[in-house]
């Protein structure tokens, strides 16, 4: 069975370590803020200026103030501080941020993303997107393996225009766990009940498969 | 002291020397930690053709948005600017000229700018359409961009508080991008919630030292929030 958003979320949420600074975009990178192991403290950074996210506000608490990256008002876990625009990028692309999870629209086997604009479609712009891509040595994407017709989004070369070249290094989709390594995707692990032929299948790109591919678990 | 005397009373002492044409930063990010008063001021005074560098546009009817509906902006810079229908309507009958900026990108210009810094290499954006006709180099194997800075006409900077003496601090998020803007405006104009007495705001919290700032004026603000998201209920401690 192909993973759920939840599940995909639950998945990149073992990649967490204590103590990690932890950057999560907007969709199911969200998600993942809910299965973080409660035996591990982790600090959520948000672009526009917090480090140490809590969750939403109650009516009693809420504050025009203190919102989060995509506009929505938010708290602030103990231990947390505000910053400036510049400080929060110094964070980003200095390197600092240990995990920074985000989706895309389309990846390739040089570990090219696109994920901020479709030609044709209103550009909205791409935020802190490119920084992210640009400034994080650890980056997840998390996105869907094909489009509702069934067309690759996991590709030899993106097709959309890029938000960053060469800087993706891990993809989890609903289908696969894999790794982009010497210009192809490597697969690691399999949904569960998800054959590695149904990946191929779906997969564009070069993929290697070495071995046995083991289930995730959850 | 009255020559550090920064406070004004009024928003037309606030903005006067405020023309057409003129390239206008202003703080913000969404509709939080925008100078609502200041705004407001600019869509009084009805100036057009300004090259406007905020990290967002508004929302149809308020914060920049208002802007947007008298055509007072020529050229927009941003990154993230699509939260109104009039910005996409200008945008796409070419009343309006837009450059997409990464955010840190913008950030960091803004603060290049304010600190006397020309230009800065970066590796956002190499390898995208945002290093498109911009020199790039090769440094210790890494590619970058290099992204000129930006100064402004006018800043307009929204801080929590202000000494007389033009000393801010912001309050939470909404800082964002006002501390940059405050350095990189030819003329900073600050609104604030509250002004205090100089030798009120402790010296070891000062956000911006009031040398960045030329004019201090206190508003009432709305406050607007764009996504309101409270807890469910159910989860309620």
């Amino acid at each position: 069975m192909a993973l759920t958003r939840d599940q995909i979320a639950m998945r990149v949420a073992q990649e967490i370590q204590d103590g990690y600074y932890v950057n999560l975009g907007i969709g199911i990178p969200t998600l993942v803020a809910n299965y973080v192991p409660e035996d591990m403290d982790v600090m959520l950074q948000s672009e526009n200026g917090l480090l140490g996210m809590g969750e939403f506000p109650t009516e009693e608490t809420i504050d025009p103030d203190l919102i989060n990256a995509g506009k929505q008002t938010v708290t602030a876990v103990t231990g947390a501080a505000y910053f400036s625009s510049a400080e929060s990028f110094a964070m980003i692309r200095g390197g600092h941020v240990d995990l920074t999870v985000l989706g895309a629209f389309e990846v390739d086997q040089e570990g090219s993303i696109a994920s901020w604009m479709i030609p044709g479609k209103l550009v909205k712009g791409m935020g802190g997107a490119m920084d992210l891509v640009a400034g994080a040595e650890n980056i997840i994407v998390t996105m869907t393996h094909a489009n509702k017709h069934g067309v690759s989004k996991i590709l030899k070369k993106c097709t959309l225009p890029l938000t960053g070249a060469n800087c993706i290094k891990r993809v989890i989709t609903e289908l696969a766990f894999m790794e982009i390594k010497n210009g192809a995707f490597h697969l690691l692990e399999r949904a569960p009940g998800v054959s590695v032929e149904e990946i191929q299948a779906l997969t564009e790109a070069d993929l290697v498969v070495n071995g046995d591919i083991p289930e995730m678990t959850f | 002291m009255s020559g550090f005397n920064k406070v004004v009373t009024s928003y037309e002492e606030a903005l006067a020397g405020f023309t057409d044409n003129m390239t206008v930063m202003v703080g913000g990010f969404g509709l939080c930690g925008i100078p609502e008063g200041l705004i407001e001021q600019v869509n009084k005074l009805g100036s057009t053709g300004l090259t406007a560098i905020s990290n967002n546009a508004g929302v149809d009817g308020f914060g920049l948005g208002k802007w947007l509906e008298k055509r007072q902006i020529s050229t927009m810079i941003g990154s993230y600017v699509g939260e109104n229908e009039l910005f996409e309507k200008l945008l796409l009958s070419g009343e309006m000229e837009v450059i997409l900026t990464p955010q840190g990108t913008l950030a960091e210009k803004i603060r290049a700018g304010g600190a006397g810094i020309p230009a800065f290499f970066t590796a956002t954006g190499y390898g995208t359409q945002v290093a498109d006709g911009k020199e790039t180099r090769e440094i210790d194997g890494r590619n970058y961009v290099l992204e000129p800075s930006l100064t402004a006409d006018f800043a307009l900077v929204k801080a929590w508080k202000a000494d007389t003496m033009g000393n801010l601090i912001f309050r939470k998020t909404a800082m964002n991008f006002n501390p940059m803007m405050a350095t990189a405006g030819k003329i900073t104009v600050v609104e604030v919630e509250e002004i205090v007495e100089a030798g009120e705001l402790d010296p070891n919290y000062i956000h911006t030292p009031g040398i960045y700032v030329q004019r201090v004026i206190k508003g009432n603000f709305e406050k607007r929030i764009e996504q309101r998201t409270i807890k469910p209920s159910s989860e309620k401690e």
